[in-house]
């Protein structure tokens, strides 16, 4: 799905882990886009949601809040949420706020997907 | 009352320690990674007591259950960009702040990185001592986060849009209670005086562009209903607890900082 400059796509690694690539900007006005994308990532099965920054260009505080709150709806399911593709500097802004007390940072995709197993 | 210094001021102790700036612009937005907070020169009135050495604390770390908090007003007839808007207030930030409390930020306007002191006033003539970093400023928002045992572990976001050609102002709050007793007093006051003081704030600046009497819509949503009892230990840097403490056993320091509110 498409809005604006942000592009979401949704993918089932496994039938426990589904992943969302994130391709644009991560903003409050992204709320609809990246809402729908975990309602489909996501299903009875699923035990981990997978975030891919790779190709991330932008994220404001508005972003830094629809994390938290996607954090939130991942966790009242009993799932956990990772995340790998953040640059260094995106790396240092989930260090910064805290994020990443709660969300698994990997190095990569395998590593990611290693840890949702 | 001056520029840029709050309700409070005067002249600064020392020389504010150098901040480390990031490299590139995108980068500038956001404040550098800290462990602990450490806080630069302040006024003399201002009291650092429950903010060098703590940690940040956001929504993830609280308590209490997770509102998102939002008050908006539109600045119908000003002629004001939103950016115009935002620069004013990064540069007066304290000067829009109802009366009794204090904003002891930056002399110029809010940036990355900066640590500013607060003095809060609480019902009850009771006072909260604590602070906020600067994490994020752009030209059209800027956003603090919480350190711990401040009343809120939360993220506030200040920003300015236009929308059918007149600029709306809008505060949006990400916020848990951040400990069991902060908890408690959210359904008894907390939430009140929180949206009495942000509905105060925007009319002040509201008038600030010649709108008397503007409208502040609120919205107030429960995002997470669940309480993080994990985190119910944030108790112990209560900052409510620790400035009544310090304010019954250091009463002429005390009298030294607030003798002017």
């Amino acid at each position: 799905m498409t809005s604006g400059t942000t592009t979401i796509e949704v993918r089932h690694q496994s039938p426990t882990t589904g992943v969302i690539a994130i391709t644009g900007d991560i903003t409050s006005a992204t709320e609809a886009l990246l809402m729908d994308a975990y309602g489909r990532a996501s299903d009875d099965a699923t035990r981990s949601v997978v975030l891919d920054f790779s190709g991330l260009d932008y994220m404001n505080s508005g972003g830094i809040g629809l994390l938290v709150t996607l954090l939130v709806r991942v966790q009242r399911q009993g799932q956990r949420l990772l995340a790998f593709g953040l640059s260094e500097h995106y790396r240092q802004i989930f260090e910064l706020t805290r994020l990443d007390d709660a969300i698994g940072i990997h190095d990569s995709e395998a590593a990611a997907l290693a840890a949702a197993l | 009352m001056t520029t840029g210094t709050g309700k409070s001021s005067s002249e600064p102790a020392e020389s504010p320690p150098a901040v480390p700036l990031p490299q590139t612009p995108e980068a500038s937005n956001w404040a550098a990674p800290v462990a602990h907070l450490e806080v630069g020169a302040m006024p003399t009135t201002a009291l650092n007591l429950n903010v060098a050495g703590r940690r940040l604390a956001g929504p993830v770390q609280g308590f209490g259950r997770l509102w998102q908090k939002t008050y908006r007003v539109r600045l119908t007839g000003a002629d004001v960009t939103p950016a115009a808007v935002i620069r004013t207030w990064k540069e007066r930030f304290g000067d829009f702040w109802p009366k009794g409390n204090h904003f002891y930020g930056p002399l110029t306007s809010l940036q990355p990185g900066e640590v500013a002191l607060l003095s809060l006033a609480l019902p009850g003539k009771m006072t909260l001592s604590t602070g906020v970093l600067v994490i994020f400023a752009d030209d059209e928002s800027f956003a603090f986060m919480t350190p711990e045992g401040h009343q809120f572990a939360s993220f506030i976001t200040f920003s300015s849009y236009a929308d059918d050609g007149v600029a709306v102002v809008q505060i949006q709050a990400l916020l848990r209670a951040s400990d069991p007793l902060y908890e408690l007093s959210m359904p008894i006051v907390a939430q009140r005086t929180e949206d009495r003081f942000w509905n105060e704030t925007l009319r002040t600046l509201a008038a600030q562009f010649g709108v008397g009497d503007a409208a502040v819509e609120m919205q107030r949503v429960c995002v997470d209903r669940r309480r993080q009892w994990r985190y119910a230990g944030n108790i112990r840097q209560n900052a409510a607890i620790r400035t009544t403490l310090y304010k019954l056993t250091h009463p002429r320091a005390w009298f030294a900082h607030h003798g002017d509110s």
